[in-house]
């Protein structure tokens, strides 16, 4: 075996990771904003947006990452008549789409989790839907999202290695780069694996720590 | 300060108010009591609009409830709620459950909304506890941080809904001796509430109410030792 030959990239691999965890940044961050939104559409009274929220959620969920990936990058700009976006443009808005998707499902359910009672008391207190959500409910709910939301931020970690696919210069894609080069795929994907690990590793000790610190006060029904 | 004008309320199929007329006046205390199901709950519920009335009038201080024009938020500022499950904030300490809606809803400065929670805190004699969260706090403190919190809002009427059903008997005492001396005070009181002697005690009048009506009302003496109606006998020979 020779991983050497694998090292001597070291600096297009770092150059993937970079980017591969900026993509899973921008996914999970505009996610998040994406699925707060849609998870309360989802749960208004009122049905159209109720409506809207479901079919967002059921489309994003239902379908391969792959084929939304391709339907982006080559589907929706051809019926626009344009060439192409790019890559980067393309691989972060369909990953944010589809983390938002999961996210407004882990926001809902934090929110459905959050007992009745809370909602009452402070309506009771004369406060609007829009306040109580925001002061009592949603603070709350939050906290309970974040072991889920650590697990979809190591989800969208590994799935963006899809849009290697559209030649997305991230670690999936610096790897079969080197492969092609050197025709080393076992070392070569062995490497990019253990680096995949130690990020999604990292990142787990991290929510657990984040899980503890957040832990406190939570004992509500 | 109250009227109720022939209140139902259906869910789905099952009829839980069946016409419910009634008066309540200001700095009257009025205990609901009743077997459970009897609909006691809800139609408390009712008067502040946690539950919509299917049918029927609520008056409140001259505005009418059961209109959807109205704005309840103004009508729920008026009107104090204690649950039974106290329903504290956890994520926010006593003093915070306490000055949260005078500053969201009254707009107070956070000065003046933490020094309003801290008299009301003193008041119910927790004071000490301010700091602390709801986890922290036995069901008794839990209770009387609750009605620190409803009565932060400065409201004519304050509902109690079994406030003291979910706490260890040794715990009742302190919750009753706070809203006995809002009773002295002259606050509009409804209370949903198994304690007799306290309903005995503070009670201008007590209300039976069986199956979704009122089946026997007045003076709590009169009630607990005449009552007319044999429901009200049965039910009170299997309380008292």
């Amino acid at each position: 075996m020779r991983f050497d030959d694998v090292f001597k990239y070291l600096p297009l691999l770092l150059q993937g990771t970079k980017i591969t965890i900026q993509l899973t940044v921008v996914a999970v961050g505009c996610g998040t904003v994406i699925g707060l939104f849609v998870s309360l559409m989802r749960l208004s009274r009122f049905r159209l947006l109720s409506l809207i929220a479901r079919c967002y959620t059921d489309f994003f969920r239902g379908t391969p990452l792959l084929t939304q990936i391709l339907l982006f990058y080559y589907g929706i700009p051809q019926i626009l008549g344009l060439n192409s976006f790019p890559a980067y443009f393309s691989a972060s808005i369909t990953l944010s789409l589809n983390s938002g998707a999961y996210i407004a499902e882990i926001f809902r359910a934090g929110i459905q989790s959050i007992h009745r009672g809370q909602m009452e008391a402070a309506r009771s207190l004369g406060m609007t839907y829009g306040q109580a959500m925001r002061y009592i409910i949603l603070p709350q709910a939050f906290k309970r999202s974040i072991p889920p939301l650590g697990n979809e931020f190591i989800a969208m970690l590994k799935d963006s290695s899809l849009v290697s696919v559209i030649s997305m210069p991230e670690l999936m894609m610096s790897g079969k780069i080197i492969v092609g080069r050197e025709f080393n795929a076992f070392e070569t994907f062995i490497v990019v694996a253990l680096i995949y690990l130690i990020m999604t590793t990292a990142i787990s000790q991290f929510v657990s720590y984040l899980e503890r610190m957040f832990g406190k006060h939570d004992h509500g029904e | 300060m109250i009227t109720v004008n022939n209140l139902t309320k259906r869910f789905g199929k099952l009829e839980v108010l069946r016409g419910i007329s009634c008066h309540i006046a200001q700095k009257e205390v009025v205990v609901i009591i009743g077997p459970s199901g009897s609909g006691k709950s809800t139609f408390l519920r009712c008067l502040n609009r946690l539950e919509e009335a299917t049918s029927g009038e609520i008056i409140i201080d001259g505005i009418p409830v059961t209109d959807h024009k109205v704005d309840i938020n103004l009508v729920r500022q008026e009107v104090g709620m204690v649950f039974q499950r106290f329903n504290l904030f956890p994520h926010m300490t006593a003093l915070q459950n306490v000055a949260l809606a005078p500053m969201k809803v009254r707009k107070y400065s956070k000065k003046d909304a933490e020094e309003l929670a801290m008299s009301l805190l003193t008041r119910v004699g927790l004071a000490d506890k301010a700091y602390q969260y709801p986890e922290k706090l036995s069901g008794g403190q839990q209770q009387r941080v609750a009605i620190a919190r409803a009565l932060a809002m400065r409201p004519k009427i304050m509902l109690f809904d079994e406030p003291t059903s979910a706490l260890d008997p040794e715990m009742v005492g302190e919750v009753l001796d706070v809203m006995r001396s809002l009773a002295l005070e002259g606050m509009t009181m409804v209370i949903v509430s198994h304690e007799m002697g306290f309903a005995r005690e503070v009670g201008d009048r007590v209300i039976f109410l069986d199956d979704g009506q009122i089946l026997e009302e007045g003076a709590p003496e009169e009630i607990f030792q005449n009552p007319q109606n044999p429901r009200t006998r049965s039910f009170l020979s299997k309380i008292l």
